[in-house]
């Protein structure tokens, strides 16, 4: 059943070292299309040492990170010609930052925000992409007389959702996150999750997602890995992780959260 | 100049000294090379602020002869204080003829404008630029600018165009407005208005960009191509005026505005001084210069 | 009649680390299988683990050894040593399991809820919104709240969207826990209702019923997970 023709994304023996210290380290896993994994664990445990790992922002000291590309199939991402990474970074892959203002360009307007990656590939007609731009605020919920507003008149909610769309205009198969809900109050937090499940769905997204928010994790994720001290100290089904944890940390983890 | 056998003069020809210039040329010669990519080079401190051309003055520096005749326009008029400054200086360094006229010119230092008059081969442009990098308005990082260029991701640069159609309803920018050269390097003209960008397209003389600030030197070798950037719904166009130059009648030349007076009466003349000169010598007249009276017009 | 679970030798026990390390083990040696059509019903006193072994067949729990062989897409396939991606293709497509409790995220309207797993599968939008309000209307949800997040609900309504999104599907396989609880007696009968119907459709069932008569009602036979209970007295 599982063709590993199928698979997306596959990361082998992945290791970080910060000089002698432990970034993440012996890093495995497979991601197939359409799923979302989620990376858990406390802040230190490296989860986004390896999040910037595998999406080719973070050269790793050892280990693969393969990708099946649209058109050559399976390859390993490092081993791209820097043009062709950077292409794919701003192309097939999307990420989301925790803070809007690390991936948003606040001086320009939300709409030239959304269009930025129709321009870097090519699009050279005004009227198009500032259709797409309006099309893809109405997706995130952002009235459209906002389309010439600059992000930084926007809530913090809606700069997220902006960076939502700015990622998704070139219709990515993969996306990152690192902590979206992060800065988030809880009202504004169940709005984006909804959205983010939503695009997920509908756009048949890959996600590979990191959060310290064990709720986020359940309700975003089908998959989940627990990190300690840079390593994955247990993953599988996120419900079976959540609900029967084997491993001590993740017990201690899954014993620490309040009751919702 | 073999300065060892002659008088030792106050200073070296056209003040900067041989290895100097000599580092400079290497710099132009591979700005030369690779048309519209921007080449560090050494700046020296010259005598005057950063700001007054500074980079201009460097580059004119390294490629001045003494046969050489050296016009200095600054805003299309050799009277300006700048224009006046620089040209004094080379005169007084180095020796050599100055002249107003385009065509008489072998080098033309410039700020902001290209001259009216169509250059030949045997001439040179030299502009002072400002800010060299035509991404910095988006990009602030100069290792991740420089990795732009070098892959030639200049999407960055249709975003500011997008920017000012959404906010003007069409594209705002129109001087220092960029452009493609030799399809592959983004540049940054200085700030000429765009008026005069289609004038560096296949233009035959060389033009030298000197920054001084910046340390940036690059270069449009004769006839290379120069696309200014546009959207395919929102085509580039230079500007136009619906007056004409009041002096010589002109129909085709950058117009600047004068302000006669404080009752709002205004004219329009010729940005380049010279350009209108020479075709009032051969009897053009604009409307505020009939019976070659300018005054009696403005008393009107 | 085709056989559509196979449970053999199967064994729990759960490690608790977070108090030294304490293994406590649970169930050893369950056999058990379903066949289409079946409604088992799980029977045993409270908290004699009924919960626990269907969560282990839903792979919601991990099992210590032994298999469970679920018939999926026309081959066995073990769960037990199944990768994620293949139990949530099994989720989506063979086994169902309405649980006694409703996650989902708020502002979701109760429509979408009960629809999802239909158009998870491909259905169009408009079909699976179609059923969904068949069943809500069955189950007696008033129309005015399917718009809304069942997040409000009061607890029976809660269970009746949890059953109407468990039931959308048609799954060869379904586990219940206690479906029934907390309804009256109009709409237990709906959702004995339901069971009879997806036993007609061939499906296999295995149910947690808490009343006799519900019990008895749509059961075909019983299974006592207490007898592979393993008493622990530490």
């Amino acid at each position: 059943m599982s063709r590993d023709s199928n698979i997306l994304l596959s990361i082998r023996d992945l290791t970080m070292m910060y000089g002698s210290r432990i970034g993440c380290q012996d890093v495995c896993f497979d991601l197939w299309p359409g799923e979302v994994l989620g990376i858990v664990g406390e802040s230190g445990s490296g989860k986004s040492t390896l999040l910037n790992c595998i999406s080719a922002q973070l050269e790793p000291s050892e280990g693969q990170v393969s990708y099946n590309t649209r058109i050559e199939g399976m390859k390993e991402v490092y081993q791209m010609s820097e043009p062709e990474r950077r292409l794919l970074m701003r192309t097939d892959w999307a990420f989301v930052h925790q803070s809007p203002r690390d991936g948003l360009r606040m001086n320009v307007s939300a709409g030239a925000n959304v269009g930025e990656r129709l321009m870097a590939i090519g699009n050279r007609h005004y009227g198009d992409i500032r259709q797409s731009a309006e099309n893809w605020l109405g997706k995130v919920e952002i009235e459209s007389d906002r389309l010439d507003d600059l992000p930084s008149t926007f809530s913090g909610g809606m700069q997220q959702r902006l960076q939502i769309a700015r990622n998704l205009v070139t219709g990515p198969r993969l996306v990152f996150m690192d902590e979206p809900t992060g800065g988030l109050d809880v009202s504004v937090q169940a709005k984006l999750l909804d959205l983010l499940r939503s695009l997920v769905r509908d756009l048949g997204l890959s996600v590979i997602i990191v959060t310290h928010d064990l709720a986020v994790a359940r309700l975003l994720s089908n998959r989940l890995m627990v990190m300690q001290r840079g390593r994955i100290v247990e993953q599988g089904l996120t419900d079976q992780v959540l609900d029967d944890p084997q491993h001590a940390y993740t017990q201690l983890l899954v014993s620490s959260i309040l009751q919702t | 100049m073999n300065y060892q056998q002659t008088e030792i003069p106050d200073y070296n020809f056209a003040y900067l000294d041989e290895q100097t210039k000599r580092m400079i040329r290497r710099a132009l010669l591979k700005a030369v090379a690779i048309p519209g990519y921007q080449v560090p080079f050494a700046g020296r401190e010259m005598p005057m602020p950063y700001g007054w051309g500074t980079g201009g003055v460097q580059v004119t520096a390294a490629v001045i002869g003494p046969e050489d005749t050296l016009k200095v326009i600054d805003q299309g008029s050799d009277d300006t204080t700048n224009a006046v400054s620089i040209r004094k200086f080379f005169a007084r360094t180095a020796g050599v003829e100055t002249t107003e006229k385009t065509a008489d010119a072998d080098i033309i230092q410039t700020r902001h404008r290209i001259p009216e008059h169509p250059l030949r081969e045997d001439q040179i442009l030299v502009y002072q630029v400002p800010i060299p990098e035509p991404l910095r308005f988006l990009e602030p990082r100069e290792t991740e600018t420089r990795k732009m260029h070098a892959l030639e991701e200049y999407g960055l640069m249709h975003v500011k165009l997008y920017e000012d159609i959404a906010r003007h309803g069409h594209i705002a920018t129109t001087y220092a407005y960029p452009a493609l050269i030799n399809d592959r390097y983004m540049m940054d003209p200085s700030p000429i208005p765009k008026f005069d960008n289609p004038k560096m397209d296949m233009m035959p003389a060389l033009q030298l960009f000197g920054a001084g600030r910046e340390k940036r030197i690059y270069a449009l070798p004769p006839y290379t191509k120069v696309k200014s950037l546009d959207f395919e719904d929102h085509p580039f166009v230079i500007q136009s005026w619906e007056d004409v130059c009041g002096l010589c009648g002109a129909k085709d030349t950058f117009l600047d505005e004068v302000i006669l007076d404080d009752q709002g009466n205004r004219m329009f003349v010729c940005s380049d001084s010279d350009h209108c000169n020479e075709r009032q010598a051969k009897g053009h007249r604009g409307p505020q210069n009939r019976d070659d009276s300018l005054t009696e017009e403005v008393a009107l | 009649m085709t056989d559509m679970l196979k449970v053999e030798k199967l064994a729990k026990s759960f490690t608790l680390h977070t108090q030294g390390g304490t293994t406590i083990p649970v169930f050893e040696d369950i056999n058990f299988s379903m066949q289409a059509g079946d409604c088992i019903g799980l029977t045993g006193e409270s908290g004699s683990g009924k919960s626990t072994f269907m969560r282990m067949l839903y792979a919601n729990y991990l099992c210590a050894s032994g298999s469970v062989n679920v018939f999926h897409d026309g081959r066995w396939v073990d769960i037990t040593t199944a990768t994620p991606h293949d139990i949530l293709e099994i989720r989506k497509v063979t086994m169902g399991y309405v649980s006694q409790f409703l996650r989902v995220i708020p502002r979701v309207s109760t429509l979408d809820i009960v629809a999802e797993p239909l158009t998870t599968l491909g259905a169009s939008e408009e079909a699976a919104k179609d059923k969904a309000r068949q069943l809500l209307s069955r189950l007696n949800i008033p129309e005015r709240l399917w718009s809304l997040s069942p997040l409000t609900f009061s607890g029976g309504e809660q269970q009746r969207v949890n059953i109407a999104r468990g039931f959308i599907a048609d799954y060869p396989i379904m586990l219940l826990d206690e479906p029934t609880a907390s309804l009256d007696a109009g709409n237990r009968q709906t959702v004995l209702d339901l069971i009879e119907e997806a036993k007609e459709r061939g499906s296999a069932i295995l149910g947690i019923f808490h009343d006799q008569a519900a019990r008895d009602a749509v059961c075909t036979d019983f299974f006592d997970v207490t007898k592979h209970r393993i008493e622990y007295d530490g």
